[in-house]
């Protein structure tokens, strides 16, 4: 089964997330890296979930990993795939594989990243991937 | 059993663990002193709501209707009642519009909200209230008419407002209940080899059990093969692989030992509880594991038992997928064996080594406001007094565990574990 193209809902911005929404714009996916500890995080925020320190940044990730998990919604209308795809950068990310053979996917297929625009115009894509 | 072998050191560097330890602080030496809930409470009254479908009956009404029913159980009235705990599934703020709508006078309330485990994480903080002398009778209620509504309850996406944190990362990628619990059981089945023919004896097990139920909303006794070849709902969960969506509701009465031997019921005693949260541990997400694997052991410790003791155990079973690693979680076998643990009737009462949901459990009898871990406890309650149905009664049944995992399994959600005994 082909992936039909679906309605992506515009995500909320906030004050800790701004910066990562005005970043999807210009097609970068950012995620947090810590300075204080080195580790890197997704999703993004003001505090650094490993160490706890708030000395935290965004940094831009080359967009390429491999599917963590996946599963396919059959009972939505149309059918389409979510997944965690673990980057290259380290942290694993829920997303949506697009672009795809929805019958053929599979734990340990290589991604990349492509942005996926989302209902309200001007609205901030969502970071989707597609199989290489 | 070692807690280390858990992760505890990995992920919760600052815990004391203390051995049967509640409340623990450290002296100045280094001596660790520890309170325990173990013989401090009792069970003294369940009640499971009969309805399944209850169009004409209001969310409040229900949990009224529980409270009362558990409240007769136990042979007490809302008059005995000075502690309340509740979940959000109550309407209103809090626990306030239901202690005003039932009329209560407490001197003890606590809304503490881990999604479908809360209500047995709920047995552990009424035992602790009542440990400290807070309060003597507790109520616990839930109730729910997610049927009545309409509600899409497991293939919708869940919004939990834009003020989470996580939401607008999530969902516009669509998470519902099924699709982030089949992506568990995806990764288990790569990682382990879990078959969907292992995953299916689960809800095998469950039907047998129903079938002597008259109130299961799923009766007939279901195969391997149908489970299998029943729809895909969200890969690899098959339609049978999911519980059902019920109205209906439950309460659980708490007391002190005092109470609880002045009434004519037999006694239930809460042994030992653990509660543990697992997150995304900053996005090293890992789906194969839940909380049970702390809170398990805590509940264990706290006992003074070990999963080879009990004599049945009630797993919250809001998929096939989730039965199974929370049986591995809590110790009952390996990591990754519990495929094989499940199969060939090793859950099913009478046949296997280790009897579960013998109500029928969510996945044929109710899953009452989307929330199983109350009716969790009410089952192994009744083994424990041997007023379960005769057919599915486990023989001197006096070692029990329930188990509840609330939000998405693997990633972001609540696990409590509460052990009893009959004494």
């Amino acid at each position: 089964m082909t992936e039909q193209k679906r309605v992506f809902p515009t995500p909320i911005a906030d004050p800790d997330t701004e910066q990562f929404w005005s970043a999807a714009k210009d097609n970068k996916l950012m995620i947090g890296s810590c300075n204080s500890c080195g580790e890197k995080h997704y999703y993004p925020r003001g505090m650094c979930p490993h160490c706890g320190s708030s000395d935290v940044e965004l940094v831009q990730s080359l967009g390429k990993g491999v599917i963590y998990s996946w599963s396919v919604l059959r009972r939505a209308e149309p059918p389409f795939a979510i997944a965690y795809v673990t980057l290259d950068e380290g942290p694993t990310m829920m997303t949506n594989i697009i672009d795809c053979d929805l019958d053929n996917l599979k734990i340990g297929q290589k991604v990349e990243l492509k942005f996926s625009p989302t209902e309200e115009e001007n609205g901030a894509p969502v970071p989707t991937f597609k199989p290489v | 059993m070692q807690l280390s072998e858990y992760g505890f050191s990995k992920h919760y560097p600052r815990l004391v663990i203390v051995p049967r330890g509640v409340v623990a602080y450290k002296k100045k030496k280094g001596v660790v002193k520890s309170m325990s809930i173990n013989g401090k409470a009792y069970i003294a009254g369940v009640y499971e709501h009969p309805t399944r479908k209850a169009v004409d009956k209001s969310l409040a009404q229900l949990h009224a209707e529980s409270a009362l029913g558990a409240l007769a159980d136990a042979g007490l009235t809302k008059d005995d009642v000075d502690g309340y705990f509740c979940a959000g599934d109550a309407p209103g703020l809090g626990p306030l519009s239901l202690v005003d709508y039932m009329g209560l006078n407490l001197k003890h309330m606590d809304a503490t909200e881990t999604g479908g485990s809360s209500y047995v994480l709920h047995v552990g903080h009424a035992a602790e209230a009542i440990a400290m002398g807070k309060c003597s009778v507790a109520l616990i209620t839930l109730a729910g008419r997610p049927r009545a509504e309409g509600m899409a309850t497991g293939t919708a996406p869940r919004n939990y407002g834009s003020s989470a944190p996580d939401v607008a990362f999530e969902f516009p990628f669509g998470p519902t209940v099924v699709n982030m619990y089949a992506m568990c059981a995806q990764r288990h089945m790569y990682e382990y080899g879990t078959t969907s023919e292992q995953l299916a004896w689960i809800k095998v097990a469950a039907s047998h059990h129903a079938q002597y139920n008259e109130h299961a909303m799923l009766r007939n006794v279901v195969t391997v093969d149908e489970v299998v070849n029943s729809p895909m709902i969200s890969d690899p969960l098959h339609r049978l692989d999911c519980c059902v969506i019920s109205d209906g509701g439950g309460a659980i009465i708490v007391t002190s030992p005092e109470v609880a031997k002045s009434l004519k019921r037999p006694l239930v005693k809460v042994l030992g509880a653990g509660e543990a949260p697992k997150h995304q541990m900053g996005g090293k997400i890992d789906l194969t594991y839940s909380g049970a694997r702390w809170s398990g052991p805590l509940a264990f410790e706290e006992a003074r038992v070990k999963p080879s003791d009990m004599k049945y155990a009630s797993i919250y079973d809001s998929f096939t997928i989730t039965v199974l690693m929370q049986l591995e979680d809590l110790g009952f076998c390996e990591k990754g064996e519990g495929g094989k643990f499940v199969s060939d009737g090793n859950l099913i009462s009478g046949t296997g080594k280790l009897p579960f949901n013998t109500d029928g459990g969510g996945l044929c009898n109710n899953h009452p406001a989307n929330r199983g871990g109350l009716t969790k406890v009410i089952e192994a309650v009744r083994q424990l007094r041997g007023e379960a149905h005769p057919k599915v009664q486990v023989p001197n049944c006096d070692l029990a565990l329930a188990h509840g995992t609330g939000g998405s399994l693997g990633t972001r959600h609540g696990s409590a574990t509460v052990i009893m005994e009959r004494e």
